[in-house]
Order: structure tokens, then sequence, then C-alpha cells
């Protein structure tokens, strides 16, 4: 199952005085099995296409194959494209509303229409995959969690239904700096074992360049750049033109570079860096 | 998509309606409604739409955004007009089955018509001209004389505005749960209407939360800028009662003279 979008436009209230262009002829192919990190400055359209690749809005203009199904017809299933990509929204706590994290995480999967004994299953398997402790937390009341927990229990939530595709809308935001690593190793982890499509918005190229397979690069509801890590960050100069960041390893040797220390490469990670220094420094 | 609901329906402008005290507006919107109750035939009447179409004309707000007001109690006043129209007992005009019209129950049905769709463009045109900040302030200035005997104005007052700020902020609220809750297959728009109360919960509760998050955040943020302290607040934007105010006065004056006499001398 692969991701084919093609030239995907998106107007909101179209013809009004408060019209706006939100998409513009995005067009791109995320295929089976990718990592996709989704980066874009505030406004550059992000949310818009998620909700689109979600079934929430509907284009104006264009469409969006999820597999064979051109999910933007009219009269397709919403429940079939749900029951395909799960859309993890900012700050997903928020919409707990259960009384207990199993009933919580049930909610999903029951309304797929799916026998009680399969969403049972699924509920312990969603919440394992999150790293929690099913017997543990099941009973408990999803608000008296901590923070990372509640995270933990809302992701399991859309987990628990199974999509092929996971979208996730900064999962970390807000996060301390430990349970912001806790739950991107957990997301790592499930697209591991599940092998789904995980695309991953994020503000922080720290994590997308460590993560990412494909980058894509939205400004202004244009797409401008779409490549692996390697190609999109060795453009670092446009993505600041556009309100983004260069990812710390490469700042760092950027910098060191202009100062005279000689490093080699390009790196993505911190560690990877680390080394390449090394080598640059030692004797 | 919810987002899209106006709130209030103040229409921007720069016109004199709009520039008028808010303590002015408010009480002469009340004198104009009591004056339609002092009316008793339809040349008062058409002394009250005139001077209606008079502010409608210097307001420059369109006539779209006025009548669309009417919309909402347009169930009301049909229903009126109906009983009205059927009930009242007189010279029978036309009979058919067990209802009749009498002419008398003509004339009674238009004159509550007028009067209530008069009542409601002239209170909206109130809400159309003034912020709803103004608005808030204005009803705080007029019921100041009243914390003598202890109702507390000001918090009366804060309390409209504060519910007004927050409410574009509740609905884009609701428009992110309702979203996210669609994204877990929830579905608001099919079933009975037992089902369709029951798929409300995984919106009121989430909904509920926030709001009493986003009053938390709200109260320490107020607090930790010493609201509520005990000293007398004072205001970025004074309202001044100006010459224009005074013009105002005098012009709603005649028209109550106008609307009086009316009534005495014919």
């Amino acid at each position: 199952m692969a991701i084919k979008v093609e030239h995907l436009n998106h107007i909101y209230s179209p013809g009004q005085p408060h019209e706006h262009k939100a998409l513009e002829d995005v067009s791109f192919t995320v295929a089976d099995g990718t990592f996709a990190g989704l980066i874009g400055h505030t406004g550059s359209g992000k949310s818009t296409l998620l909700q689109l690749l979600n079934g929430l809005l509907k284009p104006t203009s264009g469409s969006i194959f999820i597999g064979d199904a051109d999910i933007t017809r009219p009269g397709v299933s919403m429940l079939k494209i749900r029951r395909k990509t799960g859309l993890v929204f900012q700050y997903p706590e928020y919409q707990l509303f259960e009384e207990t994290v199993a009933l919580d995480v049930a909610f999903g999967p029951e309304n797929l229409g799916l026998a009680p004994e399969e969403v049972d299953a699924r509920v312990r398997e969603a919440i394992a995959l999150v790293g929690l402790d099913y017997d543990e937390v099941k009973n408990a009341s999803p608000f008296t969690l901590s923070g990372g927990q509640k995270r933990r229990v809302a992701i399991a939530g859309v987990i628990a239904m199974k999509p092929e595709i996971l979208i996730l809308d900064e999962p970390t935001a807000g996060l301390n700096p430990q349970a912001h690593e806790e739950i991107l190793d957990m997301i790592c982890r499930i697209h591991e074992e599940t092998k789904n499509i995980t695309l991953l918005v994020s503000h922080n190229m720290n994590d997308i360049a460590r993560l990412a397979d494909q980058v894509l690069v939205l400004d202004g509801g244009r797409l401008v750049m779409d490549g692996t890590p390697e190609e999109v960050f060795a453009r670092g100069d446009e993505l600041e033109r556009i309100g983004l960041a260069r990812p710390d390893a490469l700042r760092i040797t950027g910098q060191l570079r202009r100062s005279g220390i000689f490093v080699e490469g390009s790196p993505l990670t911190l560690e990877e860096a680390a080394d390449l220094i090394a080598k640059a420094v030692a004797p | 998509m919810i987002r899209d609901i106006t709130l209030g329906q103040y229409y921007p402008g720069e016109s004199w309606i709009h520039r008028l005290d808010p303590r002015l507006k408010i009480v002469a919107t009340l004198l104009y409604i009591i004056s339609l109750f002092v009316v008793r035939d339809f040349g008062g009447f058409l002394i009250a739409w005139l001077a209606l179409e008079a502010v409608i004309l210097i307001s420059r707000v369109p006539r779209s955004y006025i009548l669309r007001g009417l919309r909402p109690v347009f169930l009301i006043i049909a229903f009126t007009l109906l009983v009205n129209l059927f009930m009242i007992p007189g010279d029978v005009l036309v009979r058919f089955w067990k209802l009749q019209i009498t002419v008398q129950g003509v004339e009674t049905a238009a004159f509550m018509g007028i009067r209530l769709v008069l009542l409601i463009l002239g209170s909206s045109l109130l809400t159309l001209t003034t912020r709803p900040i103004q608005l808030t302030d204005g009803i705080e200035a007029l019921l100041s004389p009243l914390k003598k005997i202890g109702v507390p104005a000001h918090e009366l007052a804060m309390m409209m505005t504060i519910a007004l700020r927050f409410i574009p902020t509740l609905l884009e609220e609701t428009d992110k749960i309702m979203k996210a809750q669609q994204a877990r297959g929830a579905d608001f728009e099919t079933g009975s209407l037992f089902r369709r109360a029951k798929a409300l919960v995984p919106i009121l509760v989430p909904l509920f939360i926030s709001a009493f998050r986003i009053a938390q955040d709200l109260a320490m943020a107020m607090e930790s800028r010493c609201y509520g302290s005990g000293r007398p607040r004072t205001r970025m934007n004074e309202i001044r009662f100006a010459r224009r105010d005074l013009a105002g006065a005098i012009l709603m004056m005649s028209y109550l003279a106008m609307i009086v006499l009316e009534r005495i001398l014919w």
C-alpha cells in the first residue's frame, strides 16, 4: 500500500472575502513501508494536508490514492479511509473521554464495527505497543495518568484501529526531553513491528533527520522539496529562507568548517557528527 | 465548517451610529422597544419605521445583514401571525372547515407582526453597530449606580466579556475535538436521535475538560497581574459622552415626543 497524491489543491471558503489557498498543486508519492517526515513553517499547509489524507477535508481538486482507492471520489466510505489511515492530532490527550483507559482505546475499533473479542485483542495489543502495562492501566481513568502516559493512551487509541498508514502531527509537542525520546522510540518500534507507512510532522529537524527515509517540505501551500534527508538537508540555505533550520549535526559541522576545522561529510545525527569531528581533529 | 460561524453579529464600520456612546445606544434601544408598545395604531408604526430606516441608512450596515437577524425568530413571528389571524372573533371575512378569519384578526395579526419585526430589527441594530466589548462596558456603566445596593456590576460585566472572548476559542476547540474523534471513526451525522445524542459524549467530555483547563489558566494569568486586588480598574478606552452623543440623545427624545403626540392626537 502506497500513498500517491496528484495535483492536490485546497481552498478554504472559496468565493468568499476570506478565501484562502492552503495547498497548491501538491504531488508526491510515499512508497510502502516508508518512514516519511513532513516539515514546514506554521501556515504552510501541513495540517490541511494531513486532514485531506484522512478524508476529514475534501480537496478542491486533485486526487489522493491510498493503495488503489482514490479517497477523494464522492461516495467513498469514510470508515474505509479511517481503517487505512490513522491520524494522531497534536496534543491527542485532549481527545480522551472514557472512564477507563481500555474503554477509550476501544472507541476506534468499536467504531469500525469489529467483534468484541477482536476489539479486546486489539486494545491489549495497542496498549502493549505504546509501552504501557495492560493490566496496570486498563481500569485506570485516563485523566489520572501523567502527561506522557496520556499521550501514549491517545496514540494507542489510533493504533488499535490498525491503520496501514499512521500519521502523527507533532506527537512530542509539549513533552519533556525524556518523554520526547520515549514517544519517538515508540513510534519507531511501531513502524518496525507493523511495517506501516509512518508520516511524522515535526518542527524538530534533528528528529526528522534521524528517523525519516523521505522528507517532504511545504512552504506557502506548495511542496518545495521531496527527497531523502541527505538531499533535503543539503539545501540548508533554502530551508532557512522558508523559516526552517538545518539539523544540529549539520549546523555544527558547517560552523566548524567556517572556522577552519575541516570536517568531512554531512552528518545527520549528533553521533555521526561526533565521529566525523573526532576524525577531523585527530592528529 | 464550525469555525466559519461569526460570533455576535457586529458589523465593522465607522459610521456616526457606530461611534455613539454605547450607554446612549443601549438606553435608546430600550426606549425604542418601549415606544413600540406605546403605539396604538399604524400611524405610530409609520413613525417608528421611518426612524429605524433613518438609523439603518446612517449606519451603512447592508440590509441583507440586518434582515438576517429575523431568520432565527421567523418561526415565532409566523406562529404569532397564525394565532392572531385565526383566533380573534369579530366580523367574518373568510370561513372554511372549522376556521375563520375575521377583519379584526387580520388587523391584529398585521399589527403584532409589524411590532415584532420592528422590535427585532431595532434591537439587532444595537449589536450590529456596537462591539461586544463596548456593549459590556456600556452595561457595566449603566449598572454601576446599582453597586450601592450590592449589585456586582463590574463582576457581571467581566463575566460577560470573558464569555464573549472565549466563544471563538471554544468553537475552535470543538472543531479540533470533533475532527480527532472523526479520525477515530466517530460518526455524528447518521443514526437515530438517541444514537446521535450519545455520539456527542466523546465531544462534550473533552470539551468540558478543555473549558476548565482554559478557565484555570485564565484565572492564574489574571491573578498574577493582580486582578481583583480590590482597587477600581482603569481602562484603556474610557467611554466619554461627546457632542454627537448629545445630538443623538436629542434626536431620540424628539422621536419619543412624536410617538407620544401621535398617540394623543389621533
